[in-house]
């Protein structure tokens, strides 16, 4: 085990790879001579060369479409693109292309691409810049979307992406790019499709991933320190494949859920999990599932609005505390900080 | 004062049960009120004042059964004294209790129905959905209270909007079912109904069994342990009888209003198959008997499952009525069965009969023979099932028959040919609504 960023985890398992397989090569906007906008791709150009660290022009659907055909004749690209807003450029290029292609040519050519791509508001980054649109790519059967909470779970997910024959959409979140976290040095890739109970708890089911798993980890040890209460925790990891019988059996001990989400409540990912709960342990629900999602409007460019459209920590306990409450548990604080 | 008797209701009828009272000790009568409803062997059928009085004392309780003749209530019509204390020989049934404080409410309690269970209550479920008076519940409540028997009704919900939640429960699984104190688990589980366990390691109670529940045992061991059944399954492609079938309904509010449902078209094509042939529409008279019956009329029976048990109302002459008329005439029955009761004239002269599981999703069941008639159709839900077309694999929807017969009358074959005569009724199914003119 070593301590790492979630920046350094994604940085050294790319390295990792490029190391193991010659096959692996990177593309994207300014990954190599500035050495990426987050710096993941930080020192790579150097070790590895222009030929296997490519600047692309500002071009999503071009250097996307170039890497489906790199990645269709046998290579493994992975490529970056600066932030999930600018995948919409791309948006063809994936959905009708990478995602269907071993499908509709009968499985002759695979589509071993991983696509990394940060999401997430709270950066002062604007409306068309602070998006979270990994539900366009979760939404098509041909795709599999990752979303680590964790440098751990960035690490083996990262691993698990670059060896899958399928095309992945791989999250990443600005907000989490410095959070640190045990990671181990052995190079054993998670399983796409598997969700992870962070934290078990009998109280209450939370369900988050990406950010508001992390988010969701912090606020459930916070209440069972300050409120003893017991609540489990449940990331993700993966969007799609989506692991619905981890969600299910949770529900079935717990009886109440929660879901979080940093993207819009309309539609959302977090009705997908209400509905598979509801279809899953509907004679196990105690109380409606609950959805704390940001606001229904383009992400405010100022400081005071956007954090007021972002779900907050507070939104996030007062979710629980109502939920707690339908179930027939009384929670002193409610309404404290918000009604 | 006047002795009512219990009355002779049939020509077969021996002894009867009193199903239910209407009136009770200390109520004004008058001519042609209704008094009691008699369970026959056959029926539940009201009987009347014939003269005006006040009911004096009830000495038959509700679910006992006497011989024709036995007096089963005194009414003080004025003109005489009553007689010594009759009461002590079969005390009346106490007044319906006020809902009962205990958690272990039966569901015919609530109802207003006397702890008398004059008929096997099932466990109805006591908490489906949310009832008249907007008693919700979540659905881990409403699942516990399935499996545990509970009587939601009494339970007063502290969730929001009075919903029953889980810890609203906590005095039903916690409290004690009896004096002694039981391991956890039997504390948390109420009883079915009032009345004492007699059998611990199941739990058991008793629960009297209705008449008519008694009759149907009686009538479907001998037939299952006298008739040689055998059993032909057939597949009906009723894409066309499904289309046809919306069609109808569509039309219906043009028409006359009546929609008709699967089940009506499958009862008029079996007459029609019926038929076409005769030998299935039969009787086997027993084996001392030189002769057997072929039926010139077709009367199909419907088994209903009614709330007081299966019973089979019959459809006299189906093959000369319009669908809608079945369909009418069926629901009519239905109706009735789940209220009053059918008469005995109504469940008899059957010749066939249809059962139909399909709509609770059954894919295909085999049933036992309704003697004296000579076979029976089992009908499965109509199921969207991949079928090979020509090279293509497609939707259809699609039906299980299956049908018991007599071997002693139907042979193997004639079965065969009778289903397939069905099956090509039922896959064109305008055949069944040229003969409606």
């Amino acid at each position: 085990m070593t301590i790492k960023t979630y920046r350094q985890a994604l940085h050294d398992t790319l390295r990792e790879e490029m190391l193991r397989d010659e096959s692996v090569f990177l593309m994207g906007e300014e990954i190599g001579v500035f050495e990426g906008s987050y710096k993941i791709t930080a020192g790579l150009l150097t070790e590895f060369g222009e030929k296997r660290v490519r600047d692309t022009p500002i071009a999503e659907e071009g250097f996307t479409g170039a890497a489906i055909g790199a990645a269709m004749l046998g290579l493994r690209p992975v490529v970056e693109i600066m932030t999930i807003n600018f995948s919409l450029l791309a948006l063809d290029q994936i959905v009708n292309h990478a995602a269907k292609i071993y499908g509709m040519f009968g499985g002759q050519a695979k589509v071993p691409l991983v696509i990394r791509t940060p999401g997430g508001g709270g950066q002062q980054l604007g409306a068309t810049h602070s998006q979270n649109i990994e539900l366009y790519y979760a939404f098509v059967p041909g795709m599999k979307v990752v979303a680590p909470s964790t440098p751990a779970d960035a690490k083996a997910l990262l691993l698990a992406a670059i060896r899958d024959d399928d095309p992945v959409l791989f999250l990443e979140n600005l907000a989490l790019y410095n959070t640190k976290g045990d990671v181990p040095d052995d190079d054993t890739p998670a399983e796409i499709g598997k969700a992870k109970i962070t934290r078990e708890g009998h109280d209450l089911t939370l369900i988050g991933y990406s950010r508001m798993a992390y988010v969701a980890r912090n606020i459930a040890e916070a209440l069972a320190e300050s409120e003893g209460l017991d609540i489990e925790v449940i990331d993700l990891m993966s969007l799609r494949p989506l692991d619905r019988a981890t969600l299910v059996e949770s529900v079935k001990k717990t009886h109440a859920a929660v879901v979080l989400e940093d993207d819009w409540l309309t539609y959302g990912i977090g009705a997908e999990i209400a509905a598979s709960i509801s279809d899953g342990a509907f004679d196990y629900l105690d109380a409606p599932v609950r959805r704390v999602a940001m606001a229904e409007v383009p992400m405010p460019y100022s400081k005071n609005l956007e954090s007021a459209a972002m779900p907050t920590n507070d939104d996030v306990i007062n979710a629980i505390f109502q939920t707690l409450e339908a179930v027939g548990r009384r929670l002193k604080k409610i309404g404290q900080s918000h009604d | 004062m006047i002795e009512i008797k219990m009355p002779r209701l049939s020509d077969t009828m021996e002894e009867g049960a009193v199903a239910t009272w209407h009136k009770k000790p200390g109520d004004r009568v008058e001519v042609g009120d209704v008094l009691v409803e008699i369970e026959t062997d056959k029926a539940t059928m009201d009987y009347e004042a014939y003269e005006a009085g006040t009911l004096s004392a009830i000495l038959v309780a509700e679910g006992d059964t006497v011989a024709i003749g036995t007096p089963i209530a005194t009414l003080d019509n004025g003109k005489d004294s009553p007689p010594a204390a009759p009461e002590a020989a079969a005390p009346a049934p106490a007044p319906a209790p006020a809902p009962a404080p205990v958690p272990a409410a039966t569901t015919a309690a609530v109802a207003g129905v006397e702890m008398v269970a004059p008929r096997p209550v099932a466990p109805a479920n006591p908490a489906a959905g949310s009832g008249a008076d907007g008693h919700f519940a979540s659905p881990l409540v409403r699942r516990l209270a399935r499996e545990h028997g509970f009587d939601l009704s009494a339970v007063r919900g502290s969730g929001p909007g009075g919903r029953l939640i889980r810890a609203d429960l906590d005095t039903l699984l916690g409290a004690p079912s009896g004096p002694a104190p039981a391991p956890a688990r039997s504390i948390a589980r109420a009883t079915i109904v009032s009345g004492p366990v007699v059998d611990d390691k199941r739990g058991s109670q008793e629960v009297a069994v209705s008449k008519a529940r008694r009759v149907i045992a009686r009538r479907l061991s001998e037939s299952a342990q006298t008739i040689p059944h055998f059993y032909v399954t057939a597949v009906a492609d009723v894409e066309l009888l499904s289309q046809m079938r919306a069609d109808l309904n569509e039309q219906a509010p043009a028409r006359d209003g009546v929609k008709v449902s699967v089940n009506d078209l499958i009862v008029k094509a079996v007459s029609l198959a019926l038929r076409e042939h005769p030998e299935v529409n039969a009787s086997y008279l027993g084996d001392d008997a030189k002769v057997m019956h072929l039926h010139n009329r077709v009367n199909v029976g419907v088994a209903v499952a009614s709330q007081h048990g299966l019973v089979v109302p019959v459809i006299v002459d189906a093959d000369l009525k319009s669908v809608a008329e079945i369909g009418a005439e069926t629901k009519a029955l239905a109706a009735q069965a789940n209220g009053k009761g059918l008469s005995i004239d109504q469940m008899s002269g059957g010749t066939f009969t249809v059962s139909n599981l399909g709509m609770f999703g059954v894919e295909e069941f085999t049933a036992i023979i309704n003697p004296p008639e000579g076979a029976i159709l089992a009908v499965g839900a109509t199921l969207r099932e991949p079928v090979v077309v020509g090279e293509q694999i497609v939707a259809r929807q699609r039906m299980r028959l299956t049908l018991s017969s007599d071997h002693r009358i139907i042979d193997g074959a004639l079965a065969a040919q009778f289903l397939r005569t069905l099956t090509n009724i039922l896959e064109h199914p305008w055949r069944i609504i040229a003969s409606d003119n």
